[in-house]
């Protein structure tokens, strides 16, 4: 354990140098997202009685346990894709790090749970932005950021295993455009995912945002899941599971050839 | 070490404990169907530095990947101290220094951070870590730089924290591949006499370079690689010795007239090169064969004589073929 510490330790030294402007994008995102499709958007839907199906609740209510997940899942994505390039091909950190006793397995651990670390301070900042506005209940979000580290760390970890075999950058940016933000905007975050043509449903229910957005809700606003929340739970831990077996191999693969 | 003589007529002196650092046997790596080292034999001994040389593919870099432990053999045997790379590659690499071709430093932080990142991946404490950053910084000559940010360093401050970096953990071998490629002379004099110092201490230096002047400079025995084998081993001045001359003549004659030369020279010397802009003479008595030149009546542009150096060997053995 203690050589996947001494990762994470090395990646918090690296963080007290560049959080800032992290940190400013962490606490005004959700300050945009809230105000415009929130309170903005929100006003008219909740205005017209014809809308159904929010569970009673506020639209902005409804999105922020949404927004939270998403969240979690943008800095997974992020955290566990460029600065991984970087270790690998720009800085080469990372051949810095595994000339030293830190081995692959080491690494990898030791960035999961570093970014760990990093998702629940996003979460958090959201958590608390969330709250200062009257969104959530502080004590609800705060139920909710189990859940939303979890989908956090279920991107991070496939992310970080296909970062090593991404042939260049491009097909790096493509995962943000044709599977990050698709998910974002069809998974249930601003609507329920009922809405989607009944083809798509099944495809929603495979992304693991849905998982965690369905969990969100359940921890914050009492809404019912889909699925017992376990299997949400599980499925969120698998995709965690995996992506942290498969960043190993295709690490050692890319860097100890 | 102006000297070459005192590279292998150290008298009676033994490795200090006796064992050997590293001995590879049959060692073979290959990547896919593409062989990169090719059963290759060699004993590295405590306190000496030793060089491997070789033009670029020659399988100098997937060599000293195997010893530094971070790359898996494909066959053969290796030892480094005293240990297989497979099974204890972390106790390995605790005792190990290395100085990548690349930099691998991290740009955006400081070159105190940078020393004290590394650092902490050996488990120093941070009380013994500053201390030793203090010295380290001091013996490469960066104190004043202590907390400026890497991006801005030149190549050869970059190249002497890298050093520092290496020496973080007290290694018992420091393996450098290629330390001063792309430096200008100055940064690679000030890196020769920082290697030197180490050597002095008894550090033990495993060298790659394609650098002959490198080679002479700082290695008490090199191996010569070529097309992922080892084609010749000793010190530099018994390379020399066997596979050159004494001395080299070289001429260079007007554009056009060298074609009609080359067969009224065969007897000056014990071997004739020749070149696109020039023809090398190998013969032990040089100034001989300059008289006999001018006796001749031919007229070369230019005429050196000087000594053999390792690059004549280097380029009998390796061949003059272009390799890119």
């Amino acid at each position: 354990m203690m050589q996947q510490l001494r990762v994470v330790e090395s990646n918090a030294r690296v963080y007290k140098r560049t959080w800032r402007g992290s940190a400013v994008t962490a606490f005004l995102n959700p300050i945009l997202f809230l105000l415009a499709m929130g309170l903005g958007l929100g006003s008219i839907i909740d205005s017209n009685p014809a809308v159904d199906g929010l569970g009673g609740v506020r639209y902005v209510s409804f999105i922020a346990s949404g927004l939270l997940a998403a969240t979690a899942m943008q800095t997974g994505g992020v955290e566990g894709s460029w600065p991984v390039l970087a270790g690998i091909k720009w800085t080469k950190t990372y051949h810095a790090a595994l000339a030293t006793p830190i081995r692959v397995t080491d690494l990898v651990t030791g960035n999961l749970l570093w970014l760990a670390v990093r998702v629940t301070l996003s979460a958090a900042a959201f958590a608390i932005v969330s709250a200062a506005l009257g969104v959530l209940e502080p004590l609800d979000v705060l139920a909710a950021l189990p859940a939303a580290i979890l989908t956090g760390m279920a991107f991070a970890a496939p992310v970080t295993a296909y970062t090593p075999v991404a042939k260049d950058e491009t097909r790096l940016s493509g995962v943000f455009r044709f599977v990050i933000l698709p998910m974002f905007l069809f998974s249930g975050t601003f609507f329920p995912i009922e809405q989607l043509p009944g083809l798509l449903q099944p495809v929603a229910y495979v992304t693991p945002l849905w998982h965690g957005v369905e969990l969100c809700r359940w921890s914050a606003l009492g809404f019912d899941t889909t699925l017992n929340p376990l299997v949400h739970f599980g499925y969120l831990a698998l995709w965690t599971s995996i992506g942290w077996w498969f960043a190993q191999r295709n690490l050692r693969k890319r860097l100890q050839p | 070490m102006h000297n070459q003589e005192t590279a292998e007529t150290r008298p009676g002196e033994e490795p200090r404990d006796g064992g050997d650092l590293v001995t590879a046997r049959g060692l073979t790596k290959h990547f896919d169907d593409f062989v990169a080292v090719d059963g290759i034999d060699f004993t590295i001994s405590r306190g000496e530095a030793f060089g491997f040389l070789g033009p670029n593919g020659a399988g100098k870099t997937s060599t000293m990947r195997m010893i530094a432990s971070v790359s898996p053999v494909t066959s053969g045997d290796l030892k480094v101290l005293g240990m297989d790379p497979a099974a204890q590659g972390p106790e390995i690499r605790a005792r190990l220094g290395v100085v990548p071709q690349d930099d691998t430093l991290d740009t955006e932080l400081t070159v105190n951070e940078n020393l004290f990142i590394y650092g902490r991946y050996f488990g120093i404490g941070g009380a013994v870590l500053k201390q030793r950053i203090d010295e380290l910084l001091d013996f490469v000559q960066l104190s004043e730089r202590r907390d400026s940010k890497v991006e801005p360093l030149s190549g050869g401050m970059k190249r002497r924290l890298t050093i520092a970096r290496a020496l973080i953990n007290e290694p018992d071998v420091l393996i450098l591949d290629e330390p001063t490629t792309g430096l200008d002379p100055q940064a690679r004099h000030v890196l020769w006499d920082r290697l030197y110092r180490l050597k002095q201490r008894g550090v033990t230096l495993i060298i790659t370079t394609h650098y002959m002047d490198e080679a002479e400079q700082l290695c008490d025995r090199l191996v010569v690689m070529d097309q992922a084998k080892i084609v010749a081993e000793g010190s530099p001045s018994a390379l020399i010795a066997k596979y050159s001359t004494r001395e080299v003549v070289e001429l260079r004659f007007a554009v056009g007239q060298q074609e009609h030369i080359g067969n009224r020279l065969d007897d000056l010397a014990q071997r004739i090169e020749e070149l696109p802009d020039r023809i090398l003479l190998y013969t032990n008595r040089g100034d001989d064969a300059v008289g006999a030149i001018h006796e001749r009546g031919m007229n070369p542009e230019s005429i050196v004589v000087r000594r053999s150096t390792l690059e004549d060997v280097f380029l009998r053995l390796t061949g003059r073929r272009l390799i890119d």
